[in-house]
């Protein structure tokens, strides 16, 4: 069964002299442990999408149902990570990390334990009295990935959480979120704009078209690319090709404008 | 070779202290001249010292008055209404600020009446007060409190509103309700700038209560000042002047003392 299921999901924004289509008739289904890439034109909805899903937005018409239950409003069933880390600079990486256990009131000493295990597993288990401002990029975008796990949420909404940080940690980062993800058994969608990290990380890809978005074609990542690390599934024979599929595809949306 | 870094680095801490010793003697030497130029002044008729009165004057008032225990008297009651009108102000000013982040509505609708509020100039509502609260405490503390209440509910409210949308979003992701998304984010994240708005009250509020005393009160260093100007006692003027100055910089240091214990974390 189809954990996210998204009906005919269309998405308007008004103001006072225009309104935008943001999303149009949008359907699709996402099943348990699935790791799902959504790429498009650069403003064509992909965040929107995400915010839809993770319930801060309501679609106006067509709906979107987690595990059978519609959407309503933010759950901590979905975990939401975000080009920044946005951890606050005012607590501990560990007050930080158990935000969510204690917004939701689930902190308690077996949880908190629990927390700093991830952390641990993070290899950031010494850095739990520091603060954010004593890590580096990487350190804390997978702070920020510990912060959305130990709420132990069922779908991770990542929303081009690669996107800030230099290269060389952007691949480790990539290998290690998508290793702690098929760890926890984690359904997963990465919204990003590098075509590369959406071959290397996911099962699925999702190719939206410029705003109004939708659907134009979904890429199926064949066994042997999508069973790798993301960093060696990039240096497979089999990747380039892929690459030069999705790049002429989405080249070919660009130059319909 | 390492040694001669080490002298270089020996020179320039060495220059580092020279500056700032330098700074340090010219600030004293400011403040000793001023004071010795308006004794000699005083002395020596260039001013008249029944107007500008002298130190060595002051000085003498100073220690009078000590003795008989009125200074003390005038002194705390000031401190006492300048300190609570500051706290009322900043605490009134935070809590309407919170009131407007919570009802977009409401802060949309009292705009323009915050506007107005806060371009009038709080002192002329002095009268207004003593009518309204009598003429004693309650109208100093009301004046000191409201001089800063406006101003400090339009910079914290601002200060809200500005907080980062996504620290929100990741709040709100976990379910947070508004209520949660106030204390463990907005409140928190805005600590800098309440604290950089304690600082500008402190000096609002000795503006509140100074005029506030100069016109009901019986005692305080207000009084003092418009109780010296009447009966032409200029050393009484200058000896209140001089304590304010002391006090209201203690104050001003005292805050920021608290800015730097409290605010050291909020850089990301």
């Amino acid at each position: 069964m189809a954990l996210l299921e998204l009906e005919k999901v269309e998405k308007l924004f008004f103001s006072r002299d225009s309104m935008t289509t943001a999303i149009k008739n949008i359907s699709c289904a996402i099943d348990k442990g699935e790791f799902v890439s959504v790429i498009g034109p650069s403003g064509c909805g992909k965040s929107t999408l995400l915010s839809l899903i993770s319930g801060l937005i309501h679609p106006t018409s067509g709906t979107i149902k987690l595990d059978g239950k519609e959407i309503k409003k933010p759950t901590p069933e979905t975990g939401y990570m975000l080009q920044q880390d946005y951890l606050f600079p005012w607590l501990t990486i560990e007050q930080n990390i158990t935000l969510g256990l204690k917004t939701m009131g689930k902190l308690t000493e077996e949880t908190r334990k629990h927390s700093l295990y991830l952390l641990n597993e993070l290899g950031l288990g010494d850095r739990a009295n520091h603060y954010p401002n004593e890590l580096s990029g990487g350190m804390r975008q997978r702070a920020a990935l510990v912060r959305m796990l130990t709420s132990d949420p069922k779908l991770l909404l990542l929303d081009e959480p690669f996107s800030a940080l230099d290269y060389q940690t952007k691949l480790k980062l990539e290998d290690l979120v998508f290793s702690t993800i098929k760890q926890h058994r984690k359904t997963a969608i990465l919204v990003t704009h590098d075509i590369g990290e959406a071959i290397a990380m996911s099962d699925r890809i999702i190719l939206l078209s410029h705003r109004p978005a939708q659907v134009i074609r979904i890429f199926n990542i064949p066994d042997e690319l999508r069973n790798e690390l993301p960093f060696q599934a990039r240096n497979h024979p089999a990747f380039n090709g892929w690459f030069q599929d999705v790049w002429k595809e989405l080249e070919s949306l660009e130059q319909q404008i | 070779m390492n040694s001669k870094y080490e002298q270089l680095h020996k020179e320039y801490k060495n220059k580092l202290t020279r500056e700032k010793r330098l700074i340090r003697l010219v600030q004293a030497g400011i403040l000793v001249s001023f004071f010795a130029l308006w004794e000699i002044a005083a002395s020596r008729h260039w001013v008249d010292p029944l107007l500008f009165s002298s130190p060595s004057r002051v000085w003498n008032m100073f220690l009078i008055r000590i003795q008989d225990g009125s200074l003390l008297t005038h002194t705390s009651v000031t401190l006492f209404e300048t300190i609570l009108g500051f706290l009322l102000g900043t605490l009134l000013g935070t809590l309407l600020a919170a009131i407007l982040w919570w009802s977009p509505f409401l802060s949309r609708v009292l705009d323009p009446y915050l506007v107005i509020l806060n371009s009038m100039p709080k002192v002329a509502l002095g009268p207004i007060l003593i009518v309204g609260l009598g003429p004693g405490f309650a109208s100093i503390i009301a004046m000191g409190a409201l001089i800063s209440v406006i101003i400090t509910t339009i910079v914290v409210y601002n200060a809200f509103r500005n907080v980062d949308d996504n620290y929100v979003k990741v709040i709100r992701s976990f379910g947070a309700g508004k209520k949660q998304a106030f204390f463990s984010v907005i409140f928190p994240a805005s600590y800098p700038t309440i604290i950089s708005t304690l600082k500008v009250n402190v000096g609002l509020s000795w503006v509140g209560v100074i005029v506030g005393e100069y016109l009901v009160s019986k005692q305080g260093l207000g009084y003092m000042i418009i109780y010296g100007f009447q009966v032409f006692n200029f050393t009484m003027v200058m000896l209140s002047l001089l304590i304010i100055a002391v006090l209201a910089t203690c104050m001003y240091q005292l805050v920021e003392l608290l800015e730097k214990r409290l605010v050291t974390r909020h850089q990301s």
